[in-house]
């Protein structure tokens, strides 16, 4: 059967003579011939607006499905222009085929329901209003795991926490000395052309001092977080919900809250103000190398530096990257555990985490540029 | 087909060696599958059946021997050579493997869409026949996750027969159903196996299946790294003497462990 002579599929039609279409199939009709003739037989039925039409199925050595839904295509079209059509000729297996109940498919075209857009707007409102209740309530959830793991420290599994630390933590070092270190020194490159002109090249160690310990140090860690393990969070718990592994912690009595999201947090808001000092001094250290270029002896530096910025400074950057550290591990959580089913469903969470994350700290920096303002930090 | 006499090997397993990390799960496998049989792979767990599974549909090579399907090595075969070989089966996966992100219909279509030239209309009849044929053309748009779990192994098939495949590996086709879908999996077979002459490759452990389904089987076991028995069921079940198949056969715990 492999080495059959033939390996193509023959269509010739005769007539139309006395309101009678004659079709002439002949050779193999399997699947990668079949879409060589689908469209001219098509065409060929539904141009002749005859009554009868006579499939010659003689000459077909081999059918398989494909073959066969072209048969049953074809029937199809002529009943639904009232037309009759006659297949002579068909190899008694191939018939079985088509008599085997598989024509029965009903309907093959697609119901489409199309929205209207009043209708889209509303479901889209309905899910905005239901994620943020189910946000409120999982803040509610997490506040009170928090606030039980703060009275029972014995109850934190330690282990994973120190596991998430590092993960999320230690390992993120390379990437935030990286990132600092380039953004202190193009800031102060950047910086020493416009600042040459006034001779006052020395300020560049007040802006590189002021905006990395009390704006981008923070930022940029949280952002870091939110890209690598805010996203590692929505994945992991998102594969759990998929494979019932969250249901099974449901049923042992552990409460998902708890035993998986309180030691992720309590991980990365320890972590979090820790990798913005590290980011804050190797920012610094990217300002340094432009200055020493620029001929400042790093004493000067320093001292500009100190001089420059309070203790309040570097203090509200730290209070800001705490409170980035719980969003950005407590939206990853909560996304994750959002997850329906399948594969597909775990990329929508981990993507949904990393643009929440970024939003909310993009908000929370927002209300906190507000009250530093009126606190006067 | 094969005419009369000799029965067509369709696949030749030869002096296979299946190793992990260099431990070798199967050493010395040899058999044949004919053409329009349903062959059974026992074992009890570990016993390396879906190892034997993965390595005859290509997925793991071999440390040493070679399979043939339909007289070419899958394993040595690579490009437009090795599609033409995987084209001649499918295969059912444990779990169903359906594409989560799309819907039922999709999933059948997808290897017409990509394999064929077809126009859409066509291609969306035939994959509606084929989830006719396995019971399944009224879900036809619904997603994977909104079916049970029986409903995703019978889409897995309808995907694997997408292209009217003359073979079809099904690994462990029972396993997790109820008895009364998992018989209805087993009449599936049956009447694909009478009807279209599809030869079946099927791992399972489920005895019922096996008595109902199976033409012949092939029994591996954990110690031995190989095949203990060969035949019909129903023979090994009445005259083996060997006590491993004899556990298996009448469900008794091992005496060794």
């Amino acid at each position: 059967m492999a080495s059959s002579p033939y390996t193509g599929v023959d269509l010739r039609s005769e007539g139309p003579s006395e309101g009678v279409l004659k079709l002439i199939i002949a050779g193999r009709l399997d699947s990668s011939t079949t879409g060589g003739i689908w469209r001219r037989a098509s065409t060929a039925v539904n141009g002749a607006h005859v009554a009868n039409v006579l499939i010659d199925a003689t000459g077909i050595e081999y059918c398989d499905g494909a073959g066969i839904a072209l048969l049953v295509h074809l029937r199809r079209l002529q009943n639904k222009a009232n037309g009759d059509l006659r297949i002579d000729g068909l190899r008694p297996e191939f018939a079985d085929l088509l008599d085997d109940g598989v024509a029965r498919v009903v309907d093959v075209t697609r119901e489409t329901a199309r929205q209207g857009i009043a209708e889209e707007i509303g479901q889209a409102t309905v899910e905005v209003w239901r994620d943020i209740q189910i946000l409120v309530s999982f803040v509610g959830e997490l506040g009170a795991g928090l606030a039980y793991a703060a009275l029972h420290p014995q109850s934190v599994r330690w282990r994973d926490a120190l596991h998430v630390a590092e993960a999320a933590g230690v390992n993120a070092l390379p990437i935030v000395a990286l990132v600092s270190f380039l953004m202190g020194l193009i800031m102060a490159f950047q910086a020493a052309v416009p600042l040459r002109q006034f001779g006052a090249q020395l300020f560049i160690a007040n802006l590189i001092g002021l905006s990395m310990l009390r704006e981008l140090g923070p930022l940029m860690t949280a952002i870091i977080l939110a890209g690598r393990s805010g996203s590692a969070f929505a994945a992991e718990l998102g594969t759990m919900k998929v494979r019932e592994e969250i249901d099974a912690l449901k049923t042992m009595g552990l409460d998902p809250v708890r035993f998986l999201i309180v030691t992720r947090v309590v991980a990365a808001v320890c972590m979090t103000p820790l990798l913005t000092i590290f980011a804050d001094l190797v920012g610094l250290i990217g300002g340094a190398v432009v200055m020493l270029s620029l001929g400042f002896p790093l004493i000067t530096y320093f001292h500009q530096i100190q001089y420059a910025v309070s203790y309040g400074s570097l203090v509200g950057g730290l209070v800001k990257s705490f409170a980035f550290g719980i969003l950005v591990a407590g939206i990853g959580c909560q996304r994750g555990l959002q997850t329906k089913s399948g594969a597909a469903s775990v990329g929508e969470s981990t993507t949904s985490a990393v643009v929440s994350g970024i939003i909310l700290i993009a908000l929370t920096d927002g209300v906190f540029s507000v009250v530093y303002y009126y606190l006067g930090v | 087909m094969a005419s009369g006499s000799e029965r067509e090997v369709i696949i030749r397993v030869a002096d296979l060696k299946a190793a992990y990390d260099g431990q070798v799960v199967l050493d010395h496998i040899n058999f044949e599958v004919y053409a329009g049989e349903v062959l059974a792979i026992l074992g009890g767990s570990g016993s390396g059946k879906s190892t034997l599974l993965k390595h005859m549909i290509g997925l793991y090579q071999p440390a040493a021997g070679k399979v043939l399907i339909d007289g070419e090595d899958i394993a040595a075969a690579s490009g437009a050579a090795r599609l033409k070989i995987l084209r001649k089966f499918g295969v059912m996966y444990q779990s169903g493997a359906l594409f989560g992100s799309m819907t039922l219909v999709e999933n059948v279509a997808l290897p017409l869409e990509e394999f064929t030239d077809l126009p859409p209309e066509a291609i969306r009849l035939i994959a509606l026949m084929k989830l006719e044929r396995v019971g399944l053309s009224g879900v036809a748009d619904r997603m994977p996750s909104e079916l049970s779990g029986g409903m995703q192994k019978r889409g897995a098939i309808a995907r694997a027969m997408a292209l009217d495949p003359r073979m079809l590996f099904l690994d462990e086709l029972s396993a997790g159903l109820d008895p009364v879908t998992s018989a209805e999996l087993d009449q599936l077979v049956l009447s694909l196996a009478r009807s279209l002459k599809i030869t079946f490759i099927v791992v399972t452990h489920e005895l019922p299946s096996i008595f109902t389904i199976a033409d012949r089987v092939i029994m591996l076991d954990k110690q031995e790294k190989g095949i203990v028995a060969v035949g019909s069921p129903q023979e090994l079940r009445d005259h083996s003497d060997d006590p491993r198949v004899h556990q298996f056969f009448f469900r008794q715990a091992s005496s060794e462990n």
